[in-house]
C-alpha cells in the first residue's frame, strides 16, 4: 500500500521502525524529546520509547556529539540530532577528529555505528546562522558518509540505511523540505548509499541537483519541455558514498552537464562532483559544465537579499537554455 | 586485617608497583628510541606521574573503561595494556595496537576498556559521557574513568560533559592530573582558582583533592568514587596534584619552570615512595621490589624487539581502515 505523508512523517516512521527493531538504538538531542523535534521527526517517540530511549539534552552540542561516539564506541546505535547544521560548528572536534577519525586511528579496532541528524538550507528569513549548507565539511573529512535526500520516499529509506550503518554518518535535511509530502510504502523499504535516482529522464542536459534544488530542477525541466526540450534530473541522494557512474552515464546520452546546490559556489559540493565527472567524463562533454550554486555571503535577511542569495526555478532554467544553446525564456 | 585480606592486598601492591615501573622503564626506552629515529612522531612521557594512572586504574574492573589522552601511555599499561603492541604502535609497525594508524597519542584497546585516547585536548572528555550512558542503558554496572590534564578544564568540552554527566548522573569518574603545566603555560597563567576540584561544585557533584605522587592515596580517592558511580550516585571529579618529569614532549627545551621546581618535585618520585611505603609497612623485601623491576625492564626489552622485527603497514592499505568493512 502506498499513501502519501510528509518528508518529516517519514523520518518518523524510519525512527519508529528501527527503534522497534533494535534496542540498542536510542536518541538524543535538543527539544527531541518532549517537543518532539522542532520539525516534528521525533514526535510520539517518548511515549512510545520512554525516558531511557529519547532524551533532551541541555544545550551542549560538543557533549550531544561525544556522548554519541562513546555510545557506538560501547555497542550502542546513538541517532543524535544537531538542531541546526550550523550548530555543528560546536561540536566539531567532536564529529570531525573523533567520530570521523577513531577508526582509522585504530586500525580498525573500533567501529562508530553515529546517526549525527541535522537540518539546513535557506528560505525562513533566519538569517546566516541558521541556514547554511555546510555538507561540503563533512565530504571533505574522510571517515564520515554525507547523505542529503530530496524525497519523503528517500528520506526514509536512506534514514533507515544510516542508522544500520556502522558508520559516522551526517544525515541532512532541508528545513524546507519537512512538510513537503511524498509516496512512500506502507511495507518496510530501505535504500542503498552511492546510488543515485534518476529523478527525471532526459536528453538534452543532465541535471545534478542536491536536496531543495531537486525540486527547482524538476519544476525547471518542466518549464524547459514546454520548449522542447528534454532534461535529465539525477539526485545522488548521498554525497559520500558518491554514484559517479550514474552521472557519467547520462552525461554521455546528452553531453551537457549543469550541477545545482544551495551551497554557495566557492569549494561547494559541485566543485567537487565536477572535478570527479571530469577524470571520467571530460570527452562526452560538448560544452563547458556549469556549477550554479548559492551566492558568496552569508545568508541575509531581507527577503529580496535572501532570494537572490540561492539559486531559484528562473536562474536554473536560464542556465540550461544557456548551455543547450537555445534562446532563454522571458 | 586477616591472612587473606594481607595477601590480596600485598598482590594489588606487587601489580602497581610492577606497572608503575612498566611505565618508567617504557617511557625511558622509548625516549632512546626516539632519538634513534626509531619512533617517528611526538611522545609525550609520563615520567613523574605513574602513581595517577596506576592508582587510579587498580580501583577498576577489568571491564570497567578508560578514556585516555596525548600522554596516554601510563594509562594503557596502569589498565593491563600489552607492552610488544604497544611499542610496536609507537614504532609505527603493523603489529602494534593502532597496525600502526595511530602512534602515541591515539593508543586503543577496546578488549580491555581502553576506548580511546584523543590527541585532542580535552577531546576525550565528552566520549567517556557516551561510555557512561551505555553502561546505565546497558543496565551493565561498568565504570568509566576519564583522564585530562589541568589545561583541558579549561576547555568547554569539560564543562559541557560534567555538567551533563552530573545531570544525567552517569558512572564516570573524572581525574584530572594536574602537573601544573599546559605545554608551557603554568595554571598560575590558565586558571583563576587555585584547585581544579573545586570546579566540582559548579557541578552539583563530588570533587577531591589527592597527592598524585602517592599512589596508594590516588587508589584510595578514585575506588571511593568508582564505587560511588556503580552503586548509580554519579560523577566525580578527582584532581590529582602531580608533575611531569620531563618537557610536554621529548624534544621540549622547556624553558617555562626552573631546575629548582623540577628537583623539589623528583624528590617525591612516585616509584620511590611507594617502595619505601612496601618495605616499611607492607612488608616487602628490597629483594621482592628489586625483582618486580628487573621483570618490568625484561618485558619492555622484549617489547622493543618484538616492534623492532616487525613489519611496517603496506602502503597499498593507507586508507583500508577509513570505513567500516
Amino acid at each position: 500500500m502506498i499513501r502519501e505523508i510528509t518528508y518529516a512523517q517519514a523520518l518518523n516512521e524510519a525512527l519508529k521502525e528501527e527503534m522497534r527493531r533494535n534496542e540498542k538504538v536510542f536518541m538524543i538531542g535538543e527539544d527531541v524529546a518532549l517537543h518532539g523535534g522542532t520539525y516534528g521527526v521525533s514526535k510520539e517517540l517518548l511515549e512510545e520509547f520512554g525516558d531511557r530511549r529519547v532524551k533532551d539534552t541541555p544545550i551542549s552540542e560538543a557533549a550531544i556529539v561525544g556522548l554519541g561516539v562513546g555510545a557506538a564506541l560501547t555497542g550502542l546505535r546513538p541517532v543524535v540530532e544537531i538542531m541546526y547544521i550550523d550548530f555543528t560548528t560546536v561540536a566539531m572536534d567532536q564529529i570531525a577528529n573523533q567520530a570521523a577519525k577513531l577508526r582509522c586511528m585504530s586500525g580498525g579496532a573500533v567501529k562508530i555505528s553515529l546517526v549525527i541528524r541535522t537540518q539546513g538550507g535557506s528560505g525562513t528569513g533566519e538569517a546566516a546562522q541558521h541556514t547554511q549548507s555546510l555538507e561540503s565539511w563533512f565530504v571533505h573529512t574522510p571517515g564520515l558518509k554525507v547523505i542529503m535526500p530530496s524525497t519523503p520516499y528517500d528520506a526514509k529509506g536512506l534514514f533507515k540505511t544510516a542508522i544500520r550503518d556502522d558508520n559516522p554518518v551526517v544525515f541532512i535535511d532541508h528545513k524546507l523540505l519537512f512538510p513537503q509530502k511524498g509516496l512512500v510504502p506502507e511495507e518496510e523499504y530501505l535504500l542503498p548509499f552511492g546510488q543515485a535516482d534518476v529523478k527525471r529522464k532526459g536528453d538534452d542536459l543532465t541535471l545534478v541537483a542536491t536536496s531543495l534544488m531537486v525540486h527547482r530542477a524538476l519544476e525547471a525541466s518542466r518549464a524547459l519541455e514546454k520548449q522542447g526540450v528534454t532534461v535529465e534530473v539525477i539526485d545522488p541522494r548521498t554525497l559520500v558514498p558518491f554514484d559517479k557512474q550514474a552521472i557519467v552515464n547520462s552525461l554521455r546520452k546528452t553531453g551537457r552537464l549543469l550541477i545545482v546546490h544551495e551551497a554557495c559556489t566557492r569549494a561547494g559540493i559541485g566543485a567537487e562532483i565536477l572535478r570527479e565527472i571530469i577524470e571520467e567524463g571530460f570527452d562526452y562533454m560538448d560544452v563547458p559544465p556549469k556549477v550554479l550554486g548559492g551566492r558568496n555571503s552569508p545568508t541575509p535577511y531581507a527577503t529580496p537579499l535572501e532570494r537572490v542569495a540561492v539559486p531559484q526555478v528562473k536562474d536554473i532554467i536560464d542556465a540550461a537554455t544557456d548551455m543547450i544553446g537555445v534562446k532563454r525564456m522571458s | 586485617m586477616n591472612e587473606k585480606s594481607r595477601r590480596i592486598e600485598k598482590d594489588l601492591f606487587a601489580s602497581m608497583l610492577l606497572r608503575m615501573y612498566r611505565i618508567r622503564s617504557l617511557e625511558k626506552t622509548v625516549k632512546q628510541l626516539y632519538f634513534q629515529d626509531l619512533i617517528t612522531g611526538p611522545l609525550h612521557l609520563y615520567i613523574g606521574e605513574e602513581a595517577v594512572a596506576v592508582g587510579a586504574c587498580s580501583a577498576l574492573e577489568p571491564t570497567d573503561y578508560v578514556v585516555s589522552t596525548h600522554r596516554g601511555h601510563g594509562h594503557c599499561i596502569a589498565k593491563g595494556g600489552d607492552l610488544k603492541k604497544m611499542m610496536a604502535e609507537l614504532l609505527g609497525r603493523e603489529t602494534g595496537y593502532c597496525k600502526g594508524r595511530g602512534g602515541s597519542m591515539h593508543l586503543t584497546d577496546p578488549k580491555m576498556g581502553l576506548l580511546a585516547s584523543s590527541g585532542i585536548v580535552g577531546g576525550g572528555i565528552p566520549i567517556s559521557l557516551g561510555a557512561g550512558f551505555s553502561s546505565v542503558y546497558r543496565k551493565s554496572r561498568q565504570v568509566t574513568l576519564c583522564f585530562f590534564g589541568d589545561g583541558a578544564t579549561n576547555q568547554g568540552s569539560f564543562h559541557e560533559s560534567l555538567n551533563l554527566a552530573a545531570l544525567w548522573r552517569l558512572p564516570i569518574v573524572f581525574v584530572c592530573e594536574n602537573n601544573l603545566y599546559a605545554i608551557t603555560v603554568s595554571v598560575a597563567k590558565s586558571l583563576p582558582i587555585k584547585d581544579i576540584a573545586d570546579r566540582s561544585i559548579s557541578y552539583g557533584i563530588p570533587g577531591k583533592i589527592v597527592d598524585g605522587m602517592d599512589v596508594v592515596a590516588v587508589y584510595q580517592a578514585v575506588k571511593e568514587a568508582v564505587d560511588r558511580a556503580r552503586e548509580g550516585k554519579g560523577p566525580s571529579l578527582i584532581e590529582c596534584k602531580t608533575y611531569r618529569f620531563e618537557g610536554h614532549w621529548v624534544g621540549d627545551p622547556i624553558v617555562y619552570r626552573t631546575d629548582e621546581e623540577v628537583e623539589k618535585w623528583k624528590k617525591r618520585d612516585p616509584i620511590i615512595k611507594f617502595r619505601k611505603i612496601l618495605l616499611g609497612k607492607e612488608n616487602f623485601t628490597e629483594d621482592e621490589l628489586d625483582n618486580i623491576k628487573k621483570q618490568a625492564n625484561q618485558e619492555i626489552q622484549e617489547a622493543v624487539e618484538f616492534a623492532k622485527n616487525s613489519p611496517f603497514p603496506n602502503p597499498k592499505e593507507v586508507e583500508k581502515y577509513v570505513y567500516y568493512p
